[in-house]
């Protein structure tokens, strides 16, 4: 047995049968790595089942911060309200999480993001709020001096109003004077597809130098204010409902086709492996019988 | 002679009722356009829905909102929200804080930051709510936990105010 191998590995150049003697060789490595993508495929699967079960859950809140965020915006559109991009100080807020393996959920945003950044009229300066360290890692590569501050710990639990009453807090005690500010995040659409939104957020000048927002009666600064500061906090609330739908549904989806490929690679090798098995026991056949047929 | 005279008056008055209540036809036509939107971070009461009137308490005071008010924003303080719906029957809620906006197009918002079905609200749990607010307004000692407790303290009472 062992001075047939040994011979064949010395013909190893010359005889088809080197083929085999590797074959022997990664029978041990296929059923490895059969073993490794049958355990990833095992992750995947409960990966998708967790994310299900969280998706369903956020498409379920996310029905009423849907009303909740239209309702905040209906007032917006309603006074024509609108911010100049000319002015000098821009924001930017990119509405991610901290959790990756959902697909292009959180690049997406970065890039258009980056995309958007060179595009602003020469003049302003541009700073970054981040949310989320998926965006924060994308873009503090980038754009390292635009970076005002950033928020984690986003995506482990689904967002509620607290989260973004401390997000719309921070941001408003920063002592950055923005004057042009818009939010980036994900809309959910359905369980494959989200559409990248550009949230226009404005501010108590913006409001306040807005044409129709003389027709509103009995409006003074304080009330104005408070009004702004809590719809702020509802764009932000809705925003990060959304993303963390849109998340979660990624998610599941990209978990899902990761098990199906996973499978895929599973039948493959499982092939691979018992052609390999085979040969090897025909070959180890052929070396007993032609010994034995040698020494008669 | 009184009967001949009420048949002479009897006409009058049923034109006089018609005309009544073609009006209250024009005005409930009027109610269509009143489309109400009330909800919270984590229910919707109402979305785009017709109803007669609602009262909301404001920082700047109390207030009716019927079709066609005039157009406005306020911010709701602690109180309960009473909505009479399109069939009058008349449903409380009770609201932390939030935003009214009116809009010209009589589309009315409100956005509560927490809200509760008055008969939803627990009295013993409101009890012993306010006695640890007003116990965390007496240990305060910044100025900003003196504020926030104060919030709470007031909430309390306008919940325990709600239930009576």
């Amino acid at each position: 047995m062992t001075g047939g191998a040994m011979f064949s590995r010395a013909a190893f150049n010359f005889t088809p049968q080197c083929g085999q003697v590797r074959n022997m060789a990664t029978l041990k490595a296929i059923s490895m790595r059969l073993k490794s993508v049958k355990s990833i495929q095992k992750i995947t699967k409960s990966m998708k089942m967790v994310s299900a079960a969280k998706y369903s859950r956020a498409d379920r809140e996310l029905k009423s911060a849907r009303v909740y965020g239209g309702g905040a915006k209906v007032f917006f559109d309603k006074a024509d309200i609108a911010s100049d991009d000319k002015s000098p100080n821009h924001l930017v807020i990119a509405m991610t999480s901290d959790r990756g393996l959902c697909g292009a959920v959180h690049s997406g945003i970065a890039r258009a993001i980056r995309a958007a950044l060179p595009e602003k009229p020469p003049g302003t300066t541009t700073k970054i709020v981040c949310v989320g360290d998926k965006s924060r890692v994308i873009l503090s590569r980038l754009f390292k001096d635009q970076m005002l501050m950033h928020f984690n710990n986003i995506g482990k639990q689904p967002p509620n109003f607290t989260d973004a009453a401390i997000i719309a807090n921070e941001i408003l005690k920063s002592g950055y004077e923005f004057d042009f500010a818009e939010m980036y995040y994900n809309t959910f659409r359905t369980v494959i597809s989200y559409r990248l939104t550009v949230q226009p957020l404005f501010t108590l000048e913006n409001l306040s130098k807005a044409e129709n927002i003389n027709i509103y009666d009995s409006l003074d600064e304080e009330v104005l204010r408070s009004y702004n500061e809590f719809a702020l906090t509802s764009l932000i609330y809705h925003a990060l409902k959304e993303g963390a739908c849109s998340e979660q549904s990624s998610r599941m989806t990209a978990m899902e086709s990761a098990t199906k490929n996973a499978g895929e690679m599973i039948d493959k090798l499982t092939l691979t492996y018992n052609r390999t098995r085979q040969s090897v026991i025909t070959r180890e056949l052929i070396e007993i019988i032609s010994g034995a047929a040698a020494l008669k | 002679m009184a009967f001949l005279r009420t048949a002479r008056v009897l006409p009058n008055l049923t034109r006089q009722c018609m005309r009544v209540a073609t009006f209250q036809n024009n005005i409930s036509r009027g109610y269509a356009d009143m489309s109400f939107t009330f909800a919270s971070p984590a229910s919707v009461y109402y979305q785009g829905a017709n109803v007669k009137q609602v009262d909301v308490p404001s920082f700047s005071g109390s207030f009716g909102i019927l079709p066609n008010h005039v157009p406005t924003l306020a911010v709701l303080k602690p109180g309960v929200v009473s909505v009479i719906e399109e069939d009058g029957t008349q449903k409380k809620y009770f609201v932390s804080s939030g935003t009214i906006s009116i809009n010209d197009d009589s589309s009315v918002q409100i956005l509560a930051e927490e809200s509760a079905r008055l008969e939803d609200l627990d009295a013993e749990a409101i009890r012993d709510g306010a006695n640890r607010a007003a116990q965390e307004l007496v240990s305060a000692t910044s100025e900003q936990a003196k504020a926030e407790a104060q919030i709470a303290v007031d909430c309390y009472e306008a919940l325990q105010k709600a239930l009576h």
